[in-house]
């Protein structure tokens, strides 16, 4: 033991020193080269922790937004229309659904391609022909797919955050940024930091100042089915969950399958520590 | 050693039996269950079970014409028959049959293989089949042979007008798939 | 010595004798993994051997699963991928198995190697079964590396376009070499094609290393804590049950951190830039390797400057090569007669210092290179090569060390309060919890 103590304590004084260094070179900023400005605030979600589950309704809201709004520039290529059982509707509700959206398809016996009602098994059609036709209409920047956007946008946590949140299970940083940025539209830029000519500033944005996509939300834009409140924030909120959804569609699987699995490693680790203190109950070791 | 001890090493040498017996089969039990995601893997997939089910149009099939889509990888072809081959189709004695077993996915399995049988109830005119010879898997040719109606190339397997074996290797009549007309002119296979 | 005594094993049925006659594999396995004598006093850091044979089983089964669903071209890669993680039954458990575990393979091993510079498992006469260790530690890295490219998001391409840079460095025939490598003018098609080849094979080949490695241990036999040879039955305890059952318990112990990881933080480990597909006009904001690689990726940038005729690149690119290089003469740096940093109180010291220093170049690596951070890198760097070439030799030199017991029975006794009464120890019935 003393020994671990002895190192435990070398390393904290390595680490100590680096990090008090370190604190101290991050003091100037002039024009600001790390992004975001700000971090996302860290929001509550149903699917956060080890017992965290989707809300359906909040999902389906989150789809209509997608759908009325989002999906006029950004793909959802991997998502395929019979996957949205799992927000809740019925067959019958996806492949009416499916219908709504015409699919390119083909080609015929007359060597055409043509365009046919959505099917179930196909996926969300993308706004745009290719990557360079969404370029061209978006002032160069292409609007990007956004199937696994709540993945694979993370904002830095650093120390000792990063070390919390394996305690904390804390992996909804992308709902909290895709929430963080959505929302984060209209504010005036700190002095000293210049927007480019058609560019947005968003303090919340992870790779600028400003973006290319101009606030795409306002109140009021979406009617709701339901009684939610019909607001930016909770649009984004929606639209974030569902984006969770679409990036990680078999997370209660995995959170339910784990408990069950932790449980049972659990359960077998005391009998197998038993039986090793059985074992060498007649060694002195 | 005393009686008392003994009987406490029996005690003991129980419990510890036990232990060691229960630790095994827990461990047992999680091997098994681990190894269950290794073995359902190899099941189609979602996106392949997503085109178990086709809809056909047919309101372009004329009589005596036949249509062949792709279900689940393999050819089922959809033919509307004249009444001449159904008429020959409905005069087989069932005896003359090499396998008097119906094989429709719709029917009981030791459904006889009348030519009713072989299709769905109102629709006895449109054979809808999976056109694989029950042979070794090769795809026959269609209104060619003896019998009017298919003939496998690979082996010389002979078929009537409503898909039945009538002569050579093949052991069966070709299979009826599940289907249904889910309106006058659509057809859902599987 | 152990491995050189004498087969115990008497197959007790008729088949067993006519097996035995004529392949005597079961009595290999007995004597390997049933008689085999360890040392009684191996702390629970000795069973990382075991948990690095599940990991590569482990590895080797997902792995397997997971190319049954994998498409190696880059049109599909990304899309497959994503495939096993939506559709194939059970797919994201078999994925997020194999990606988390490809880090846990590395703290296994990290802990493994730790373990084997704290209590000098690599003297004499132990110098080949370390220095196979070393090639596993390699073949691991290749095949990590050539792993994470196979997702071919942007993280794998730039990991790929940045690693095989590496040999472009090379004076005279570098990018001839780059090149070769990567089969094109950029990472592309046949890159991943081929690494996809390599990362199905390279698992194999570190099995077979492995069981060289075993092989090697079984002749010496396990070091000790305490560093001194077994000298008498009494030191010893059959391998069966006593430490399978250890190894069992750390084992899931292991599996448990292991689980909470795949279920409940799978991506921690990842990096968010890996869930865009590659794109080869765009470079991420910042390029970071796999955690296990961050020490290194930090020794490779702390060299700005040229050296001589040498320059910053290809220094930056000797400077980690080495210091894996390090590794492998570790044996012959260490000049001490005393295996154990127990019994060597400044070693203990240095080694706790050195394991300090990188944890810190792990974590510089991990920064962009900007401000204080290519000092620090510079600095562990340093302190890095002075613990193999000064520290490690001088230490030997001049170091007083502790009194040592005169054997493990001796040692055992003494930890546990009694006095040094060898004699009987093993069949001694005191009982300890």
């Amino acid at each position: 033991m003393r020994k671990i103590l002895h190192g435990l304590a070398a390393l904290a004084i390595v680490a100590g020193g680096t990090v008090m260094v370190a604190a101290a070179q991050d003091g100037n900023s002039a024009e600001p080269t790390h992004f975001p400005l700000l971090p996302p605030q860290e929001m509550s979600w149903s699917f956060s922790g080890p017992f965290g589950t989707y809300d359906k309704a909040q999902l389906q809201r989150g789809l209509k937004v997608y759908k009325e709004v989002c999906s006029a520039c950004h793909s959802l290529n991997l998502v395929a229309f019979r996957s949205l059982e799992d927000l809740g509707y019925s067959e019958a509700q996806v492949k009416a659904f499916a219908a709504e959206y015409q699919i390119h398809d083909g080609p015929n016996d007359d060597g055409e391609m043509f365009d046919r009602p959505g099917k179930p098994a196909d996926h969300f059609p993308p706004p745009f022909p290719n990557e360079q036709a969404a370029a061209s209409a978006n002032g160069g920047a292409a609007p990007p797919d956004l199937s696994l956007i709540a993945k694979a946008r993370e904002v830095q946590r650093g120390f000792p955050r990063f070390v919390f949140d394996i305690f904390t299970q804390y992996e909804e940083g992308g709902p909290d940024y895709v929430h963080a940025f959505v929302t984060g539209f209209g504010q005036k830029p700190p002095a000293g930091v210049t927007i480019p000519e058609g560019t947005y500033y968003n303090p919340h944005f992870i790779s600028g100042v400003s973006t290319h996509m101009p606030p795409p939300l306002s109140d009021g834009q979406v009617a709701y089915d339901d009684d939610a409140p019909q607001t930016v924030d909770q649009y984004s909120r929606d639209v974030a969950a569902f984006l969770m959804w679409a990036a990680e569609p078999h997370m209660e699987a995995r959170k339910q399958v784990g408990f069950r699995v932790m449980i049972f490693i659990l359960l077998f680790g005391v009998l197998v520590y038993l039986t090793k203190r059985k074992v060498w109950s007649d060694v002195v070791h | 050693m005393s009686a008392h001890e003994a009987a406490d090493e029996t005690v003991d040498g129980n419990r510890r039996d036990f232990l060691y017996i229960a630790t095994g089969m827990v461990g047992v039990v999680g091997a098994a269950s681990v190894a269950w995601p290794f073995i359902d893997q190899m099941q189609p997939d979602a996106s392949t079970l997503a085109l178990a089910q086709v809809e056909v149009d047919v309101s372009s099939v004329q009589k005596g014409a036949s249509l062949t889509v792709k279900w689940r990888g393999k050819p089922v072809v959809i033919r509307y028959r004249t009444d001449k081959e159904l008429e020959e189709g409905k005069t087989v004695k069932l005896s003359d049959l090499k396998d008097p077993i119906a094989r429709n996915a719709n029917l009981p399995s030791d459904a006889p293989a009348t030519d009713a049988n072989r299709t769905v109830p109102k629709r006895e005119a449109w054979l809808v089949m999976v056109e694989v010879c029950t042979h070794l898997g090769c795809i026959p040719l269609g209104e060619q042979g003896e019998f009017g109606g298919w003939f496998c190339p690979c082996h010389g397997s002979q078929y009537d007008t409503a898909g039945r074996i009538r002569k050579g290797p093949a052991p069966e009549n070709m299979a009826i798939p599940k289907y249904e007309f889910t309106s006058e002119t659509v057809v859902r296979v599987g | 010595m152990s491995g050189m005594q004498h087969s115990t094993y008497t197959p007790k049925s008729g088949i067993g004798r006519w097996v035995d006659a004529r392949m005597p594999l079961p009595r290999l396995m007995y004597d390997s993994f049933v008689a085999y004598p360890v040392p009684r006093n191996l702390n629970y850091a000795y069973t990382f051997g075991g948990i690095l044979s599940l990991m590569l089983v482990l590895q080797i089964l997902t792995g397997v699963v997971l190319a049954m669903h994998y498409a190696a071209n880059s049109d599909l890669a990304f899309n497959s991928v994503e495939g096993i993680m939506r559709d194939v039954n059970n797919g994201w458990l078999l994925r997020y198995m194999h990606s988390t575990g490809a880090s846990f393979f590395f703290i296994a091993v990290y802990i493994h190697m730790f373990r084997g510079l704290y209590y000098g498992s690599y003297k004499a006469p132990r110098e080949l079964l370390w220095i196979l260790g070393c090639i596993i530690y390699l073949l691991m890295m290749a095949t990590a590396f050539m792993g994470y490219v196979l997702p071919w998001g942007q993280m794998s391409f730039w990991g790929a376009t940045v690693i095989t840079g590496f040999f472009s460095a090379i004076p005279l025939v570098g990018d001839w070499i780059q090149q070769l490598l990567i089969g094109g003018f950029a990472v592309g098609n046949p890159t991943l094609n081929r690494f996809f080849s390599l990362h199905y094979l390279l698992p194999f080949m570190i099995a077979g290393v492995v069981v060289l490695h075993i092989w090697a241990l079984h002749v010496a036999g396990q070091t000790n804590p305490t560093g001194i040879e077994v000298k008498s039955k009494t030191d010893t305890v059959p391998f069966s049950p006593h430490a399978t059952v250890k190894d069992g318990f750390a084992m899931i112990v292991f599996l448990f951190i292991f689980a909470y990881f795949i279920f409940y933080i799978p991506n921690f480990l990842g990096h968010a830039d890996n869930f865009v597909e590659a794109n080869p006009l765009k470079t991420p904001s910042e390029i970071v390797p796999e955690w296990y690689f961050l020490p290194f990726y930090a020794i490779l940038r702390a060299i700005t400057f040229n050296i001589g005729p040498i320059n910053s690149k290809l220094g930056g690119v000797l400077v980690m090569f080495g210091s894996i290089v390090l590794l492998f003469i570790v044996p012959w740096l260490d000049t001490s007669k005393i295996r154990s940093a127990v019994y060597r109180p400044w070693y203990k010291l240095f080694f706790w210092i050195f394991i300090a220093d990188v944890v810190m170049l792990g974590w510089v690596g991990a920064k962009p290179p900007e401000g204080i951070y290519p000092m620090l890198a510079l600095l562990g760097a340093i302190w890095y090569y002075a613990h193999f070439l000064i520290i490690l030799p001088v230490l030997g030199l001049i170091e007083t060390p502790r009194r040592m017991p005169n054997s493990i029975t001796e040692a055992v006794l003494e930890k546990n309060g009694g006095s040094a009464h060898p004699a009987g120890a093993a069949a001694a019935p005191q009982t300890k919890g």
